[in-house]
């Protein structure tokens, strides 16, 4: 106790403070890797055909169009709100450019459609959210039904087909090797994010209006402009993924894309943001994506249907969460 | 404060009734009586469904697992009934009254004992209930043909007029309406969620409380899957998919605050029957049954404006009345 007397504990901004190495080691991205590394390792003693350049390289389309909404969602939730509509979104962007794709549009035409109509969507959200200063996971659960809902009224029962030729890239196309389009993107993105989030101004902000956001107000820091410009970069990812999976599927229905915002959300807690704000790592976002995919595809490999998948991504979840949880407990328990 | 929580659920009485006249002025049967009763009886379920979320939602959790509690419990007792026909119908009820209680305590004691936010705890378990539906029915359904024809039947039985399913949708909101209003448990639920520390001042274990909220939410799922397997007679891994934030969307319709310590009984069941009377009265009106997914979205959009805004105005009628004392 009387060490401890002199030096009140400050309040625990966990990003970018100068760690020493015990606590990296400890870190949450270091548990990441150490399941992830685990994983990896037991799909290649499960499966023969894991250790592969093209089973790896198709594994990685498991989580990159996720991974893309997850980045911009991470700095959402960092900033303690939360977006439920972006699978919402992807179905909505994906009509439009199915609808566009009737009139002839060419692929920059649709490329620009998708990523406008996502971006449009997000600043829906935003503007709701910040302007009536509405419970955002309300307001989107709201939108989801919405966006959703008009993706039903355009579509019906039908799908629209006949993307043009070089639309396919998008989602189907290496730029080098086994190394796909998504891959590259998911990585420019996913570095852009962390430097977005670690290293400017703007991420600054973030955390401090996630952990106290009446604090930042008075600080000076425009709260709701912030959020504002985070719903937007969310739909705008939702739309830049909308793009990359139409092009995959090569077809629009309107249930496209149905259950994606859990298994976003999903990546994002999994990669160590806190749900409740104010902490989080883009880091740890990128490795939990990877982990997920790992999962899904090694269990894929073992002909493990993807229900039961979902089995092992609830468990990881609430384990990895809850480590943590009864690690210090036992150490506090200890201690005392 | 009470009197503008009564206005609340005036006002969205008057929307429905609003919309009943304005459906049976192009369709006159609409408002015919027994139509409204059958309109009560598809509505039973989520009435149900909301009500255990109510309870939830008023401690400041969310509870994302409860279609797919809904559906491993249906599952269950579906192969229950499957396999041992001669297993009576009250037995199963409890059988699945317990099941679900099992998969609510879960939730429970996560949130309560490992501090984890409720919404990451029910997302995972969400994707964990609706897996062992699948494992434990090795992906199979359970037909129509397998069922008993008093599993199929008894919620089909009239009590002087009425189906069996609507006298369990009144007996439970009159439940939920004693709990709420008249008991220990309600009080301490209602205050857990307006003020958690003031509340463990006045002695009430917050954890514990939060604990037997998610208890009542997986008992009402367990209840419900029974009465959604019997009466859409298919038991699949599939049922109810996507429900769960149907249930959120009636409690949110019907007023409740996600902030938790504002709602009612009334509201919960409002909000149910006002999504359900958008579902019935489209197909009445010729539009598309496409367009129900866009307006029950921006119905709930509405009211969560709505909402905010008799909040915000009741927070300022506190703080003036804590300035004059």
């Amino acid at each position: 106790m009387s060490t401890t007397s002199d030096t009140i504990a400050p309040r625990q901004i966990p990003d970018r403070l100068d760690r020493p190495l015990v606590s990296l080691v400890f870190s949450w991205e270091a548990l990441l890797v150490l399941v992830a590394v685990a994983i990896f390792v037991a799909n290649s003693l499960a499966s023969p055909y894991f250790l592969d350049a093209w089973s790896l390289s198709d594994l990685t389309f498991n989580f990159t169009e996720k991974g893309l909404i997850a980045l911009a969602m991470a700095l959402l939730i960092i900033s303690g709100e939360i977006d439920l509509s972006v699978a919402a979104i992807v179905a909505l962007a994906s009509t439009l450019m199915g609808m566009a794709v009737q009139a002839g549009v060419g692929t920059p035409g649709l490329v620009a459609i998708g990523i406008v109509a996502g971006l449009a969507c997000g600043a829906f959200n935003g503007l709701l959210v910040t302007r009536f200063g509405l419970p955002s996971i309300v307001v989107t659960i709201g939108t989801m039904s919405l966006f959703r809902g008009i993706a039903f009224i355009i579509l019906g029962d039908q799908a629209y087909k006949g993307y043009p030729a070089g639309f396919a890239f998008f989602g189907q196309g290496y730029v080098w090797w086994v190394v796909s389009f998504e891959l590259v993107l998911f990585l420019a993105a996913a570095i852009v994010y962390g430097f977005l989030l670690h290293r400017t101004s703007f991420g600054r902000r973030v955390f401090a209006i996630g952990n106290n956001p009446v604090a930042a107000q008075y600080s000076g820091v425009r709260v709701g402009r912030i959020k504002f410009v985070l719903f937007c970069l969310t739909g705008l990812m939702a739309g830049i993924a909308s793009v990359l999976i139409t092009s995959r599927l090569g077809s629009t229905r309107p249930s496209i894309a149905q259950g994606y915002e859990l298994e976003v959300i999903t990546m994002v807690v999994l990669g160590g943001v806190s749900i409740l704000g104010g902490a989080g790592s883009i880091m740890g976002v990128v490795l939990a994506a990877f982990i997920m995919g790992l999962v899904t595809f090694g269990l894929g490999l073992l002909n493990v249907p993807g229900i039961v998948m979902s089995i092992f991504i609830g468990l990881l979840l609430i384990t990895v969460i809850a480590l943590p949880i009864v690690w210090r407990r036992i150490k506090g328990r200890r201690a005392a | 404060m009470k009197t503008l929580l009564n206005n609340r659920e005036v006002w969205l009485a008057a929307a429905i009734v609003a919309m009943i006249g304005l459906v049976s002025s192009r369709f006159a049967g609409f408002a015919h009586p027994g139509n409204l009763a059958q309109l009560f009886n598809d509505t039973s379920l989520l009435m149900i469904l909301a009500l255990g979320q109510m309870v939830v939602i008023l401690t400041r959790s969310i509870d994302l697992s409860m279609a797919a509690n809904l559906c491993f419990t249906g599952m269950a007792v579906a192969m229950l009934n499957a396999a041992f026909p001669a297993i009576p119908i009250p037995l199963l009820i409890i059988v699945a009254l317990a099941v679900g209680l099992v998969l609510g305590a879960i939730n429970g004691l996560l949130v309560w004992k490992l501090d984890i936010p409720s919404i990451v705890v029910t997302l995972g378990t969400l994707t964990i209930f609706r897996g062992a539906t699948f494992v434990l029915s090795g992906g199979a359904w359970v037909n129509a043909d397998q069922m008993s024809p008093a599993f199929i039947g008894f919620q089909r039985a009239q009590i002087l007029g009425i189906p069996v399913l609507s006298w369990v949708a009144i007996i439970v909101i009159a439940l939920f309406f004693l709990v709420m209003t008249r008991t220990a448990l309600g009080r301490s639920i209602y205050a857990v969620g307006v003020n958690p520390t003031a509340s463990v001042y006045a002695g009430i274990d917050v954890g514990r409380t939060k604990f037997i909220a998610f208890c009542i939410s997986g008992l009402v799922a367990g209840l419900a899957g029974y009465l959604w397997i019997s009466r859409y007679v298919i038991a699949s891994v599939e049922v109810a998919n996507g429900y769960e934030l149907n249930i959120i969307a009636a409690c949110v319709i019907g007023g409740i605050s996600i902030a938790g310590g504002i709602g009612s009984v009334g509201g919960a069941v409002l909000g149910a029957l006002f999504l359900g009377i958008i579902a019935s009265a489209l197909p009445v009106v010729n539009i598309s049954p496409f367009w129900q997914m866009a307006i029950s979205g921006s119905a709930i959009i509405l009211a969560v404006a709505l909402n905010a805004r008799g909040e915000r105005k009741q927070g300022r009628i506190i703080l003036r009345k804590a300035e004059a004392a």
